[in-house]
């Protein structure tokens, strides 16, 4: 099983990581806010996670990490 | 067992991005470090750094930088990289800096055929000073100077840099890559890689253009900047290969 950490800290909402996820698992937590003020992204079905690393591809601030 | 797949490279300093959301420019720092790392450059490399955004590239990347006035990156590379031939030497500047002050040193470092490589960021745009019509805006985009639209007839028709630099004879690698998707990152990263390459064998200057996105000046939000990459931007700037260096890898 492949794992998706995000330093929530960092993010600042873009949502450039949840646009090609392959199996559409990454996206905006809009319930809370982070200490930036932005909704940050989260993953919300970790199981099908593939491990692919598109959404640590895509992240311009560099905050997600993938192990498989 | 795990294995990382994907992790912040070792040559990016640990500190936050000042960047907008949905700036490319955090992105291309990544793939930077990322060639640095595979290569074992860091110990060794000496960059330049612009005047726009994408200055503070000094202290995001966990190299020797110097930072050089505005447009004149090249130039101070060809000094740094002739005192000392055995450094890896780089320039990373934005359109501003690059297509619009910057034009006449790029063309004289191409020209020469220095043995440094450029990473050249195409936003189409003056990000820092506030989104004013840089010499790269499109016709038609609209900016802080433009708000109808740039217009052909009166402010001309936009710089196309690769191709300006594939006129000249002595260039090794130029190339321009996008990093709108993950398979266009794939290859900007590849290409940056196969440039640093370049300038290690003594190949002479290796130029990549990446074109990226400014959604704050574009007045977009991030995912509709990827879009106007995809549709808009690649259609005036070709996403190719001009020139490969003959025999590299």
């Amino acid at each position: 099983m492949a794992f998706v950490t995000f330093r929530e800290e960092r993010c600042k909402g873009c949502a450039l990581c949840t646009t090609y996820c392959p199996v559409n698992i990454v996206t905006l937590d809009k319930s809370r806010f982070n200490n930036k003020g932005f909704h940050p992204a989260v993953v919300t079905d970790m199981e099908k996670c593939k491990g692919c690393a598109f959404c640590a591809r895509m992240c311009p601030d560099l905050v997600i990490e993938v192990e498989k | 067992m795990t294995r990382k797949v994907y992790s912040r490279p070792q040559s990016v300093v640990d500190m936050p991005f000042h960047y907008c959301p949905g700036c490319h420019h955090g992105l291309i720092h990544g793939l930077m470090g990322e060639a640095l790392d595979e290569l074992d450059l860091t110990e060794k490399t000496i960059g330049v750094g612009p005047v726009g955004c994408g200055v503070f590239v000094y202290d995001y990347l966990d190299t020797d930088m110097i930072q050089a006035s505005h447009g004149r990156a090249p130039a101070v590379a060809t000094g740094v990289k002739r005192a000392l031939p055995d450094r890896f030497v780089f320039t990373y500047q934005g359109d501003g800096d690059l297509a619009a002050i910057g034009t006449s040193e790029i063309i004289h470092a191409a020209a020469r055929g220095e043995n440094i490589t450029v990473i050249f960021v195409n936003n189409a745009i003056f990000g820092m000073t506030g989104g004013q019509t840089a010499p790269t805006t499109l016709v038609g985009q609209t900016t802080t100077t433009a708000p109808i639209g740039r217009l052909e007839e009166v402010e001309g028709a936009p710089i196309q840099v690769c191709e300006m630099l594939n006129t000249l004879q002595k260039p090794a690698l130029i190339s321009r890559v996008s990093v709108h998707n993950p398979a266009n990152i794939m290859r900007a990263k590849k290409m940056i890689k196969k440039a640093f390459q370049c300038q290690l064998e003594g190949r002479g200057f290796s130029f990549v253009e990446v074109l990226s996105s400014c959604p704050t000046n574009w007045r977009m939000n991030p995912l509709q900047a990827l879009q106007w990459i995809e549709e808009t931007m690649s259609a005036y700037y070709p996403i190719k290969d001009f020139r490969m260096p003959e025999g590299g890898q």
